[in-house]
Order: structure tokens, then C-alpha cells, then sequence
């Protein structure tokens, strides 16, 4: 299976799994937490904290994570094709 | 000009990316969400870069159905593909986001079925595009203009339906404290956008070169 | 704009005719939708009782699989004796051909939803038949949704060859709003104390949604088809 359709696999089994997290039965509690907008606030409670920061980190680091692994695919394929593109014009080259 | 371009922009995006945090930690907390609110500086950016690119795929499928043009079907192709590449950042910062803030990681509110649903219409382009076998490329043209035309019906559920999720109308009045690194993430999302699909279109160039070779070794 | 409706007219007379004698897409439509509903019947029945507020989502599923069924075999007779061809040279507007098949997919399932409504408001208890106008509505303005879309889509994919399974991969993500509607519009109906202002509201929006797509698939079908 080459690179491509390792990444389309990747996409769709990625999505299943988060899919597959699953909706847990607190909707009732939830919908009257629906907010209108940011409010700013100066300090936050230290208890606060802790807990929120791996998740934030974690978010970002997934986005650099897929933003440069993305880029890394389109390189390789890249890469791929200019040589079988090398070998393609090396050959109608010889032929002339 | 692609081989200039793409420098550039990554460039340019490198430089928004590694400075944003400076502004994000800058920022004040938000009142009930407190520290996990911050992902909201990546993760409504990464889904307006969605929102680009199926807006970039649905006008070049149109250009590419009406007028054949080889340039939109490339743009096509690595528009659809980066649209689930920001699409994939969005669902997964999102539910990072909800397990703080909301205590749960999923909810099939309407803004995260959209999500979903536009992920699965993308990944179904790109399904049609890799087995379709040949002249799927005018057929997933077809699909990308019905992709684009579906977004606002999938957005205007999020109107009628009850949410948990925070209205959209929270961007438009955002105080500036917040409005700054929310835009200056945005413009690096846009740049990265930018930039990836140059490469990605480089890409699907050379794949063409490679076709237009083999048929002329073909012909002798 | 008449010749547009007479060739419409004459495609739909053609696949009627056809049908008429071996009824085969009819039949077998049916028994597919029957057997759907008949599977759903024994996954969502506890201790003997239909589930509450299954049957919306269970109409508009079976709907959706007994459509896909006959989406797939629409063009099935055109792909012989390249038949497919000589519609496509015929001197005629091609959306029109499009419109043909159509009318003629959105009859066939007009007696399939028939059977399943009844079958459904039976199975399930469901008061389907209290507010009858505005779930025809419903039911009508729904399934121009699908068939519109999957019309184009089994167009588009007739000479493609992963077709049959590419038909429902493409199809379902994109009428995923169809079916959000649909079954919502259906709930409002039928829930203990039905909501008739958001019904209407969910007709609205599916008679939109039919419009835009109607004419992207008539604006599309042409380029789409064209070698």
C-alpha cells in the first residue's frame, strides 16, 4: 500500500476513532451551559490550572503535529514522483 | 513562481506560528473556561482554513467542470486534501477543548455534526479521486461543487438547533484582548493554507509531467 | 422550455414502459425496503414494545437504503448496447434527460414510501398519518433531495468502475442534511406533543435545499457527462 492510501487510511481510521469517543448522556445538564460570548478575567484559581494545561498542549502539539507531518507526505511523494519524472525523461531522451 | 512562493510563505507562516504563543499567553483568561479556552486560538482558525479550502475546491471543481482547465483540477485536488488536514486539527482540538469545558468529549450538537459530516464529503472526494479510475477527475469536480453548495445548509442548522457550543456571534463581538491573537493565528493559518497548497499543487504538476512523459515515450 | 419537458416527458415514459413489463426494479425495491424495516423492527423492539422516537430515524434510513438500491440500477439498462451512448447523441438538451430519470426514480419510490410509512406507523406505533399533508410534504420534498443528488451521482458513475460501492460513499455524506431535516421534521410530528411551527420550518428549509440542488444538478449534469 503506498504512502497515499496509508494517509487516507490514516484519516478515516483517526476519524472513526474520534467518532467512536462516543456522546455521553449529560446533554440535559450541558444544553442550558450554552454560552454567548468570551468574558476576559484577570486571575484564574490555581486549582484551575493544572488539569487544563496538558490538554492545551496537547492541542497545540497535534496541530504542529499534522501541519508538519502533512508536509512531510507532499515531500516524500514529491520526491517519489521527480525521480520516477528523471527516469521517464532519461528514457525518451535515449530514444531520441 | 512556485519555487519562490513556497519558501516564502512557509516562511512567513513559521514566523506568525513561533511568535502567536507569545500573544496567546498574553491574553487574558476567559471567565468560566479559564486556561483550556486558549486552544480556541488554533482551533477556530484551522476551521476557517477549512472553510477556504472547501470554498477553494468547490470554485476550481466549477472552473475545472466549465472550462477544463488543468491548473483548477490541481488546485482541486490539494484543496480537498488540506481541507481534511484542517478539518482532522479542528476534530481534534476541539474535543480537547470539550472535555474541560464541557466534561464531555463529544457532543452531536449541530456545529460538530457539520464538522463531521463536511470531513466525511472530503474524504469521500478523495476516495471518488484514488479508485474512481479514469475520469474521475471531472466526477469529483461534480462532487466538490456539491460539497461547497452543501456548507451553508449544513451551517444554517446551527442557527435552529440548541448548542453547547459558543454561538458563532462570539467572534464578531470578541473584546480586543481576545480579537488579537485570534487574528494573528488566523493570518498564520491562512499563510500555512497558503503555502501547503503550493507544494501540494507542485505535487499533483509533476504527476502530470510524469503522464505527459510516458505518453510521449509512447508514441515513438 | 417545452421541448426540455416533452424529452423530460419521453425518458420517463420510456423507463415506465420498460419497467411495466418486468416490474423488477418495483419488486425488488420493495422487498428490500419490507426486509429494512423488518430488521430494524427486531434491532430497536425491547421487551416486546417499539423503542419511543425510533420511527422518524427508522423511515427516513429505510428510505435512504431503498433509494440507494434503486440509484444504483437507475442507469443499469443504459449500460447495455451502449444504450447510455445514443441517449447522450441524442439532439436534446441532456439536463433533460437528467430530469427524466428523475421523475421516473421519484415515482418508483412514491409507491416504496407508501408501503413504508404504513409499515413503520405500524410497526412502531407511531402516529404518522395525524398531521398527513405536511408529512407528504415532508416525505416528497425529502426524497427530491436524495433522488436529485443520487441521480446525478449514479449518472456520473456509470462507466466508473468501483461504482457500486462508490455510489453510497459518495452519496449519504452529502445528504446527510436531507436526512437531518427529514427526520427531524418527522419527529416534530410525531413526538408526544407535535411542534407543527418547527415542522414547517424543516419543510422550509428541505424545499431550499431541493431548489439549490435541483439546479446544481441540472447546471452540472451536462459538463459532468460530456467525455
Amino acid at each position: 500500500m503506498d504512502c497515499y492510501h496509508m494517509r487516507v487510511l490514516l484519516v478515516v481510521v483517526g476519524l472513526v476513532a474520534i467518532g467512536g469517543l462516543g456522546p455521553v448522556p449529560v446533554v440535559a445538564q450541558l444544553t442550558e451551559a450554552a454560552q454567548d460570548g468570551f468574558v476576559p478575567m484577570g486571575d484564574i484559581p490555581p486549582e484551575d490550572q493544572l488539569p487544563a494545561a496538558p490538554l492545551l498542549v496537547a492541542a497545540y502539539a497535534v496541530v504542529w503535529a499534522i501541519a508538519i507531518g502533512y508536509l512531510w507526505t507532499i515531500w516524500r511523494r514529491l520526491g517519489t514522483v521527480e525521480q520516477e519524472l528523471a527516469e521517464v525523461a532519461r528514457r525518451v531522451k535515449s530514444k531520441d | 513562481m512556485n519555487r519562490r512562493l513556497f519558501p516564502l510563505l512557509t516562511g512567513l507562516s513559521l514566523v506568525i506560528f513561533v511568535t502567536a504563543p507569545i500573544l496567546i499567553v498574553r491574553a487574558p483568561y476567559e471567565s468560566t473556561m479559564g486556561l483550556v479556552q486558549k486552544i480556541f486560538y488554533f482551533h477556530f482558525p484551522s476551521w476557517m482554513a477549512m472553510f477556504f479550502t472547501i470554498f477553494i475546491l468547490g470554485i476550481s471543481s466549477v472552473i475545472y467542470l466549465f472550462r477544463r482547465k488543468p491548473v483548477a483540477d490541481r488546485l482541486a485536488v490539494a484543496a480537498a486534501e488540506l481541507a481534511v488536514v484542517f478539518g482532522l486539527m479542528g476534530l481534534i482540538t476541539g474535543p480537547l477543548w470539550g472535555i474541560k469545558a464541557w466534561g464531555v468529549w463529544w457532543q452531536w450538537d449541530a456545529r460538530l455534526t457539520m464538522a463531521v459530516i463536511l470531513e466525511l464529503i472530503l474524504v469521500a472526494y478523495l476516495l471518488l479521486r484514488q479508485y474512481g479510475g479514469p475520469g474521475s477527475d471531472r466526477l469529483a469536480a461534480g462532487l466538490g461543487v456539491f460539497a461547497m453548495a452543501n456548507v451553508p445548509f449544513l451551517y444554517i442548522s446551527t442557527e435552529i438547533w440548541r448548542t453547547v457550543h459558543p454561538r458563532t456571534s462570539v467572534v464578531p463581538t470578541l473584546p480586543v484582548d481576545f480579537g488579537i491573537p485570534l487574528w494573528w493565528s488566523f493570518t498564520g493559518f491562512i499563510v500555512l493554507c497558503l503555502a501547503l497548497l503550493t507544494a501540494r499543487g507542485r505535487l499533483e504538476e509533476q504527476r502530470a509531467a510524469v503522464d505527459k512523459l510516458y505518453l510521449a515515450l509512447e508514441e515513438e | 422550455m417545452s421541448e426540455f419537458l416533452r424529452v423530460a416527458w419521453l425518458v420517463v415514459r420510456k423507463d415506465l414502459r420498460v419497467e411495466l413489463r418486468s416490474k423488477e426494479l418495483l419488486f425488488t425495491t420493495l422487498f428490500f425496503a419490507v426486509s429494512c424495516v423488518l430488521v430494524f423492527a427486531f434491532g430497536f423492539v425491547r421487551g416486546g414494545r417499539a423503542v419511543d422516537g425510533a420511527a422518524p430515524g427508522i423511515l427516513w434510513i429505510a428510505i435512504a437504503f431503498s433509494g440507494t438500491l434503486a440509484l444504483g440500477r437507475a442507469f443499469e439498462r443504459e449500460r447495455y448496447h451502449d444504450a447510455l451512448r445514443g441517449l447522450l447523441m441524442a439532439p436534446v438538451d441532456r439536463p433533460a434527460i437528467y430530469l427524466g430519470k428523475l421523475v421516473g426514480l421519484l415515482l418508483l419510490l412514491t409507491v416504496v414510501e407508501a408501503v413504508l410509512v404504513t409499515m413503520v406507523a405500524f410497526l412502531f406505533q407511531a402516529p404518522l398519518f395525524q398531521y398527513p399533508f405536511r408529512l407528504y410534504a415532508l416525505l416528497s420534498l425529502g426524497t427530491i433531495g436524495f433522488i436529485s443528488v443520487g441521480t446525478l451521482f449514479s449518472a456520473m458513475l456509470v462507466r466508473t468502475r468501483n461504482r457500486a460501492v462508490l455510489l453510497p460513499v459518495l452519496l449519504y455524506p452529502v445528504t446527510i442534511p436531507v436526512l437531518i431535516m427529514g427526520v427531524s421534521g418527522t419527529a416534530a410530528l410525531v413526538q408526544p406533543e407535535p411542534d407543527l411551527a418547527m415542522a414547517r420550518l424543516w419543510i422550509t428549509l428541505l424545499l431550499f435545499f431541493d431548489v439549490v440542488f435541483v439546479t446544481l444538478a441540472l447546471w452540472t449534469f451536462e459538463p459532468v457527462m460530456t467525455e
